[in-house]
């Protein structure tokens, strides 16, 4: 079962940027693009651990800010020559508000 | 010594006079041409139109090149009578004897005998002149009507339409271009072009041309009235025969010639669209190349002979892909093959002739185009491969659909430029001779370099020979998302009045969504620095530490580097420091290479707090992460060392004052050192000044970073007011010319330090730079800290999920 928790309202987020939400095990970045959609990775590079919520986003990629590694925001895959994955969370916006997913945010910090 | 008089400096004499002076022709040349220039790229006048390049780019024999072959030029200087009794021709300057003359007049536009034909604003399509008049009106918000929807006439909307004018072309038959195009790709065509906003009214009978002192409408047959702030018309051309039947030569439509291109009189030439040579007249430059080659021949003593092939068209309109070639009207005995795909807004038809191809035109992707070329000029049997014919070679080889499987599958004389007669082999063995790029390419075939549209094919060409070796064109393309060099972004911003960054993707063809980490960045640059009081800075499309104010540092923590005008301080300012990193925990406090201190390793939440603490004890920003000013770097100067002659510290701080706060294309540092032992350093940054007894030397493109460059010098002046002034100047100037990422020592490589020096010494232009520069920093030149600081929220997490759990 998946519980949903409301975090923001989705305009605390920045279209073409991210916000933070720290957690336990660390930070997960919430992007917002320039139509709307939200989502919502690990924010720390699997290069050198990198901030990508400080990355530019385009499309719904987002560019590492410390070595431009480019990674895809729906599969958290780096693209291109680059190998690595950032893990993802479910992520949805309802009447203004962003939501993710507790339960895989708890199951990480479990973990 | 051979006295060779030439009438016209145009692109057919222009071929012809290289192949001659190639050939060791030893004579003497005199030169008259009608306008008053010499010969430049005629067919690139719709980019100059559209924006996309500038004349100067399009010139094709500068000055330089008619003083190293001792061509006497007389420019702007038409020839009126020849006097074949006694070998002169007459012109305003008196009388030039000839032993052999060649009449090389092009041809004139054509002009419908309409009532108002006469008035300002009326023009043609056909030089510099009409062009300059063309982009003169075409403002956003103008209105401009073109009569003809040929391909001049579409070149000449769509260039309008492009620097923001309404467009309206009225064409006399029933589809566009109907001399090169069926009805089914016309329909294509026009409905690309309505789609950029041009109006296209087909069937439209231009009745007169209505206006008191400047036309303001074109009233039509049937009534309509389209209004205009500018008619072109571009109805058809006529040859330019007027001094040949003066001098009674035979002319018939043209000037009548031999297949030597000699006229009726043996020692008179003629070549280009003013010829006539078996009942046929030419309107493209292909054939004309070779005539002019044949024509250097026949000047040279050999033998040779003039043929006309085949050629095939191409509207040089961006983003609009045709292609025709042959014949295609319907006749008894041919038959069609037609391929349609509406979706993608592709239409090929080829007509067949027996076992013949004789025409193809194609619309929406003309990548096979070469390849049915060939195969209509060969007249081969294609009848074996019928079936798959329209699909190209990559199924007529059984090869893969491999984006150079095309162009692998065209034989060695297969024709590439079309304009220059260039075919396969010649660029393949000009490559393996050592030509590796483009432009050497051009420099040694020719292919390319005349309408421009063989340019991906002549690559494709490269890209085959040389395998993993090729690079495309020196000057690449902005990033992956766009075909356009930041050139020719920044020239279509400007042109097309784009003035966000979506509008620059829209307008320009973007091929992402979004574009990418590399061309926003830019783009935004561009749009702040062009449309200063209009666009509002992109804070997204900024690389993180122009969107935070600080370096981020590899752990994600920040530096932080309070400005310290000129490198001089306080002990207030000190103290204030001081607390400021017991207050933070700062791990480290560093003087840096730039006069001033940086503390390293500041947590971002604790931003806008240690932000509102230096505010506090009043200092800004040091803009130590901006591509902007960094630091203006000086010496005590004469105000405490023996030798200073100036007050360099001083001049260091007000230079800082005016200038911090500005973008530019990268970094700039200055230095200001108070006499020439140069103990600020100032001869190798950007811009450095070194004062000496009788004033302050400006030296500018300095490099002390991956490059060591010394400065150059840009001028020497009197006054402290005037280095401000000139330095400003020069910073605007960057800014408005630089792409994006180039510090100033390699800008200045490009467009030379003599072009540099020319602006700034020229007053008027110096002061209107000046004036630009602090219209900017009047919008741009305020302290970021104080703005952010005020919003400490937006620096921390949005939410804590830590706190929650231990709820
Ligand atoms: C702090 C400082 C080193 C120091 O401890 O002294 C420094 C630190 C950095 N320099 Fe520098 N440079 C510093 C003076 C210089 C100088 C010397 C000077 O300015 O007199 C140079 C050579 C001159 C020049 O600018 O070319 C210099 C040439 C570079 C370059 C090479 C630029 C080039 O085009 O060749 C880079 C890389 C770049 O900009 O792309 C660079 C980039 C960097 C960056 C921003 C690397 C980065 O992207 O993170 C460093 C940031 C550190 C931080 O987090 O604050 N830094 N850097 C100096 C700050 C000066 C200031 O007060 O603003
Ligand atoms: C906007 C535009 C786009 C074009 N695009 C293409 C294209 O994509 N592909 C293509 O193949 N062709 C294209 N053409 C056609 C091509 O430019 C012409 O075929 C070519 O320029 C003709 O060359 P020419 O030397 O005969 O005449 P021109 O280039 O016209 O030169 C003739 C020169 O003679 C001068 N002159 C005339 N009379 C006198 C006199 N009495 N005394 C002194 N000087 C005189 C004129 O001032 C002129 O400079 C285009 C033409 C235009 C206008
Ligand atoms: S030289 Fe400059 S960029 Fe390199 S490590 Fe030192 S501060 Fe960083
Ligand atoms: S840390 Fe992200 S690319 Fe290096």
């Amino acid at each position: 079962m998946t519980a949903m928790i409301d975090i923001a309202a989705l305009d605390d987020i920045p279209r073409q940027g991210a916000r933070v939400v720290k957690t336990d095990a660390g930070c997960v970045a919430v992007f917002r693009t320039a139509d709307d959609q939200v989502f919502a990775l690990e924010d720390r590079c699997p290069h050198k651990g990198g901030p990508l919520s400080e990355g530019i986003v385009h499309g719904t990629s987002v560019t590492c800010p410390l070595h431009a590694w480019v990674f895809d925001l729906s599969t958290g895959v780096a693209q291109g020559a680059d190998e690595g994955a950032v893990r993802t969370f479910a992520a949805r916006t309802e009447g203004g508000r962003v939501f993710l997913d507790a339960t895989r945010l708890r199951q990480r910090s479990a973990a | 010594m051979m006295r060779l008089v030439v009438i016209g400096a145009g692109m057919a004499s222009g071929r012809m006079l290289e192949t001659l002076f190639e050939a060791g022709f030893a004579g003497r040349v005199t030169l008259f041409n009608g306008e008053p220039r010499g010969n430049y790229n005629r067919l690139m006048l719709s980019p100059v139109l559209s924006g996309e390049k500038t004349y100067a780019e399009i010139v094709t024999h500068d000055d330089a090149w008619y003083v190293a072959h001792g061509v006497q030029c007389h420019f702007g200087e038409h020839v009126t009578k020849i006097d074949r009794e006694r070998k002169v021709v007459v012109s305003k300057t008196g009388e030039t004897p000839y032993d052999a003359l060649v009449i090389a007049t092009g041809s004139a536009p054509f002009i419908i005998p309409v009532a108002g034909k006469d008035l300002p604003g009326v023009c043609t399509y056909r030089d510099l002149e009409d062009t300059n008049a063309m982009i003169a009106v075409s403002k956003p918000g103008a209105k401009a009507v073109v009569i003809g929807g040929g391909l001049l006439g579409l070149e000449a909307a769509a260039g309008m339409a492009a620097r923001g004018a309404e467009v309206t072309v009225i064409h006399l038959m029933g589809h566009l271009m109907e001399r090169q195009l069926d009805p089914s790709a016309g329909y294509l065509l026009q409905k690309d072009l309505e789609r950029r906003g041009i109006r296209i009214h087909c069937k439209g009978a231009t009745k007169a041309i209505l206006g008191t002192d400047r036309v303001e409408a074109v009233l039509l047959e049937d009534g309509t009235v389209h209004d205009a702030d500018l008619v072109c018309m571009a109805v058809g051309i006529r040859p330019e025969t007027r001094i040949a039947t003066d001098a009674h030569l035979e002319v018939g439509r043209g000037v009548v010639v031999n297949d030597q291109m000699q006229t009726s009189d043996r020692a008179i030439y003629a070549l280009g669209e003013c010829v006539e040579h078996d009942k046929q007249l030419f309107g493209l430059v292909a054939p004309l190349y070779d005539q002019a080659k044949v024509l250097a021949a026949t000047l040279m003593g050999q033998e040779a002979a003039f043929k006309p092939v085949q050629t095939a068209t191409k509207l040089k309109v961006t983003g609009v892909d045709l292609f025709s070639a042959g014949d295609f009207a319907d006749a008894p005995g041919r038959e069609d093959i037609v391929f349609r795909d509406p979706g993608r807004g592709v239409y090929k038809r080829l007509v067949l002739e027996g076992e013949k191809l004789v025409g193809a035109v194609m619309y929406g992707d003309t990548a096979d185009g070469a390849w049915f070329f060939d195969k209509i000029k060969s007249g081969e049997d294609v009848s074996a491969m019928r079936e798959t014919l329209i699909f190209g070679p990559a199924f007529a080889g059984g090869a893969q659909a491999d984006p150079l499987a095309a162009v692998a599958a065209l034989p060695p004389e297969a024709e590439i430029c079309g304009c220059n007669g260039v075919c396969k082999s010649k660029i393949t063995a000009a490559v393996q001779g050592g030509a590796v790029t483009l432009d050497m390419v051009r420099a040694t075939t020719k292919a390319s370099s005349s309408c421009g549209t063989c340019t991906g094919l002549v690559e494709k060409v490269m890209a085959l020979t040389l395998g993993d070796g090729f690079q495309a064109n020196a000057n690449p393309p902005m990033c992956r998302c766009t075909d356009h060099t930041h050139e020719d972004v920044r020239r279509l911003i400007k042109a097309q009045g784009l003035k966000s960054i979506p509008a620059v993707m829209q307008n320009l063809g973007w091929k992402t969504v979004g574009g990418c980490a590399s061309c926003r960045p830019a783009l935004n640059y561009y749009l702040l620095s062009d449309w200063t009081l209009d666009y509002a800075d992109d804070r997204q499309s900024r690389f993180v530490n122009e969107r935070n104010h600080a370096n981020i540092q590899k752990d994600g923590t920040y530096s932080v580097v309070p400005r310290m005008w000129g490198g001089v301080t306080t002990s207030a300012e000190l103290r204030a420091i001081a607390d400021a990193a017991d207050r933070y925990a700062v791990p480290m406090i560093k003087v840096t290479g730039g006069q001033r201190i940086d503390l390293l390793g500041v947590r971002k939440e604790d931003l806008p707090a240690i932000w509102a603490d230096f505010n506090e004890a009043g200092m800004v920003s040091g803009h130590a992460y901006a591509k902007g000013l960094r630091t203006v770097k000086t010496c005590v100067g004469k105000e405490f060392c023996r030798f200073g002659t100036q007050d360099s510290t001083g001049l260091g701080i007000k230079l800082e004052k005016l200038l911090w706060g500005s973008w530019t294309p990268a970094k700039v540092k200055l230095g200001v050192s108070g006499c020439p032992r140069n103990c600020a350093e100032a001869t190798c940054k950007d811009i450095g000044v070194v004062c000496v007894d009788s004033g302050y030397q400006i030296s500018v493109a300095g490099a002390a970073g991956m490059d060591v460059k010394e400065t150059e010098l840009l001028c020497a002046v009197p006054t402290e007011e005037e280095a401000m002034e000139v330095i400003a100047a020069f910073v605007q100037l960057y800014r408005e010319n630089a792409r994006y990422l180039h510090r100033i020592y390699k800008w200045v490589a490009k467009v030379g330090l003599d072009w540099c020096k020319a602006q700034i010494m020229d007053l008027e232009t110096r002061r209107a730079l000046y004036d630009r520069f602090m219209q900017s920093q009047s919008v741009y030149q305020t302290d970021p800290w104080a703005e952010l600081a005020e919003r400490p929220s937006d620096w921390a997490p949005i939410a804590d999920l830590t706190l929650r759990a231990a709820e």
